[in-house]
C-alpha cells in the first residue's frame, strides 16, 4: 500500500501505519506483525480474518495500549474499549457491578453510575440479571455483560477480539444481530477480529484477510451486502467461500 | 422476536440454579452438626474406656466427667475468666498487628520486584520456621514481658498472611489485569478494584493459616514464659502441671481446643462466603 496513511484525516477512527510489532521468543524474536497499514473511518464496522499466528490478537492489543509496537504507528482517535473471547468479567462482581466499575473508572458520578448500569444492561437484553455473578450466567449471556461494559467505557472505538469464538451458533446468531443494532444506533466504529469468514462477512462493511507470520494485511474485500444479512443467505456464502480461499492460499504457501 | 428467543433461550441456566431443591435452613445445621457431635462422644468414650481400663490412677488420669464438672467449676471462677480473656486479647491484639505487618509486607514484596528477589524466598522460610524459637531471643531483647509475646506472636503469623496475600496477587488471572488496564485501571486503582479482590480468596487461606501460627506461638510462649502477674490460659496450664492437678490440666485443654474450634468455624464461614461469592468450588 502506498498511500500516505500519516495525513490523519478527522474521519478516521483508527490508523495503523507500517506497524511492526515483535516479542523476544527464546532466545529469538518472534514477529507478529510486520508493516501492517490500515485505516478505519468513523463509524464503519470493519472485520479482520487471519488464520492463528497472523497477528490479528497483537494488533488489537497495540490499539488498546497493552503492547508497544516495536517499529510503526498505531494511533486511535478517542477512547478504545476491547472485547476478548473470554468475557473476563471480574467474578467477585454482580453482572450490574462490573458494568459500574467501568463506568467509575470512566469517573461517571455514585449516583448516576446505578442507573447507566441498569441502561446498558437493558441495550444487551439483559433486564432482571443485574444481580447475577458471572457464575450464574450463560456463555451468551456473560459476553452480553461484557458487551454492556465495553460500551459503559463510552469508547468511540470498540476493539473486538474474537468475542463470539467460545458461543454455540444460535447464540452467536442473535449476538450478531445485537452488536449490529447497537452499531447501528450508536455511531461506534466497531473492530471485529475473528478466524470465520461468514462472521465476517455477517458484519464486516469491509472484510480484511491477514497473512500469516508475520501478519499484514493481505486483502481487502468490500461487503456490499445489504443489511440485515443472513448467515446462510447464499450471496454472503459465495463471498466467505473466497475469502476462506484465500485463507487456505496464506496457509499453504507458509506451509502451516 | 429474536431476542425474545434470545432470552428464552439463555434463561434455561439461571432456571435451572434457581430450580435446585432448597432444604430447610434448621435441618441443613443439623446435617453438618450431627457427624461433629457423633465425632466429640466417640473421642470422650475413647477416654472413657482408656480411664476405665485402670492404665493410669485416676489422679493423673481423671475421666471426662470429673473434668467438665472441674471446667464447669472454673468457668464460674473469674480468676479462671479472666485468664482466658487475657490470652484472647494477646491472641486477638498480636493477630491484628501481625495481619496489618503481614498485608503491608506482602503488597511491597508483590510490587517491589527488587524486594521480591531479596526477601521473597525468606517469607517462605520463615512460614516454616517455629516462631517460639525465637522466643529466648525475644525476653532477652525486651524482658519477660508481654512485647516478648507478641514479638513471636506476630512473627509466627505476619510471614503466613504476606505469604497467602504474595501467593493471591501471583494467581491473579492475567486476563482480568488486562480488562482492567484496558477500562483504564492504573497502578494503585488496579490494585483496589482487580488485584486485590482477586486475591481475596488465596488471602483468606493466609489468614487462616496465620491465626493458627499465631495461637499456637501464643501458648507456647506463655507456657514458657510467665509474662507479669496475670492468670492466662498458658499460665494456668503451667500451675496445673507444677501442683500435678491433671483435672485443671485437661479442664484448660478443653478451654483452649474449643477456642480453635470456634476461630477456626468463624474462618470456614468467612472462606465459604468468599468461595460462594466468587464462585469458585460449586462449578470448577
Amino acid at each position: 500500500m502506498s498511500n500516505n496513511l500519516l495525513e490523519l484525516s478527522d474521519k478516521h477512527a483508527l490508523s495503523v501505519d507500517r506497524l511492526t510489532v515483535a516479542f523476544p521468543h527464546g532466545d529469538r524474536l518472534l514477529i507478529a506483525l510486520q508493516g501492517a497499514t490500515l485505516e478505519i473511518k468513523r463509524g464503519e464496522l470493519v472485520c479482520i480474518v487471519g488464520a492463528s499466528g497472523s497477528g490479528k490478537s497483537t494488533l488489537l492489543n497495540v490499539l488498546a495500549g497493552l503492547d508497544r509496537p516495536s517499529a510503526g504507528r498505531a494511533h486511535v482517535h478517542g477512547r478504545v474499549a476491547l472485547m476478548f473471547q473470554e468475557a473476563a468479567l471480574l467474578p467477585w462482581l454482580t453482572a450490574a457491578a462490573n458494568v459500574e466499575l467501568a463506568l467509575e473508572l470512566r469517573g461517571v458520578r455514585g449516583s448516576h453510575r446505578r442507573e447507566l448500569a441498569r441502561e446498558l444492561l437493558r441495550r444487551v437484553h439483559l433486564t432482571g440479571f443485574e444481580r447475577r455473578r458471572p457464575h450464574e450466567l450463560s456463555g451468551g449471556m456473560k459476553q452480553r455483560v461484557a458487551l454492556a461494559r465495553a460500551l459503559a467505557q463510552d469508547a468511540d472505538v470498540l476493539l473486538m477480539d474474537e468475542p463470539f469464538g467460545a458461543l454455540d451458533a444460535i447464540t452467536r446468531d442473535l449476538l450478531h444481530e445485537e452488536l449490529e443494532r447497537i452499531w447501528a444506533e450508536s455511531g461506534l466504529t466497531i473492530l471485529f477480529v475473528t478466524h470465520n469468514a461468514r462472521e465476517a462477512v455477517r458484519l464486516g462493511d469491509r472484510v480484511l484477510v491477514f497473512t500469516s507470520r508475520p501478519g499484514r494485511v493481505g486483502h481487502e474485500v468490500k461487503v456490499d451486502l445489504p443489511r440485515p444479512r443472513h448467515l446462510d443467505s447464499p450471496d454472503l456464502a459465495v463471498i466467505a467461500g473466497r475469502i476462506t480461499d484465500r485463507l487456505k492460499q496464506e496457509m499453504t504457501i507458509h506451509g502451516d | 422476536m429474536a431476542t425474545e428467543l434470545a432470552a428464552k433461550l439463555e434463561v434455561v441456566p439461571a432456571a435451572e440454579t434457581e430450580a435446585a431443591p432448597r432444604r430447610l435452613p434448621l435441618a441443613g445445621i443439623w446435617s453438618s452438626l450431627w457427624p461433629k457431635l457423633a465425632a466429640i462422644l466417640l473421642g470422650l468414650t475413647a477416654w472413657q474406656l482408656i480411664v476405665w481400663s485402670g492404665w493410669k490412677p485416676d489422679y493423673v488420669l481423671p475421666g471426662p466427667l470429673p473434668v467438665l464438672q472441674r471446667l464447669t467449676q472454673d468457668l464460674t471462677n473469674p480468676d479462671f475468666d479472666l485468664g482466658i480473656g487475657v490470652t484472647l486479647r494477646r491472641a486477638l491484639l498480636g493477630y491484628a498487628i501481625a495481619v496489618a505487618i503481614g498485608s503491608v509486607v506482602g503488597i511491597l514484596i508483590a510490587r517491589v520486584r527488587l524486594l521480591r528477589k531479596a526477601v521473597g524466598s525468606a517469607i517462605l522460610g520463615l512460614q516454616s520456621m517455629p516462631s517460639i524459637a525465637w522466643f529466648p531471643l525475644a525476653i532477652l531483647l525486651f524482658g519477660l514481658n508481654e512485647t516478648a509475646i507478641f514479638f513471636v506472636v506476630i512473627l509466627g503469623a505476619a510471614p503466613a498472611i504476606a505469604g497467602g496475600l504474595l501467593n493471591g496477587v501471583d494467581h491473579v488471572q492475567p486476563l482480568l489485569i488486562r480488562v482492567g488496564r484496558v477500562m483504564g485501571a492504573r497502578g494503585l486503582l488496579l490494585y483496589r478494584f482487580v488485584i486485590l479482590p482477586a486475591a481475596l480468596p488465596s488471602f483468606a487461606g493466609g489468614l487462616k493459616q496465620g491465626w493458627a501460627f499465631a495461637w499456637r506461638s501464643l501458648m507456647a510462649g506463655e507456657i514458657i514464659g510467665i509474662v507479669g502477674h496475670q492468670l492466662s490460659i498458658g499460665q494456668q496450664i503451667q500451675f496445673a502441671r507444677d501442683f500435678a492437678d491433671t483435672e485443671q490440666l485437661l479442664a484448660i485443654i478443653v478451654v483452649i481446643f474449643v477456642i480453635g474450634v470456634a476461630i477456626d468455624g468463624l474462618f470456614g464461614v468467612f472462606d465459604a462466603a468468599i468461595r460462594r461469592r466468587w464462585g469458585l468450588g460449586g462449578e470448577a
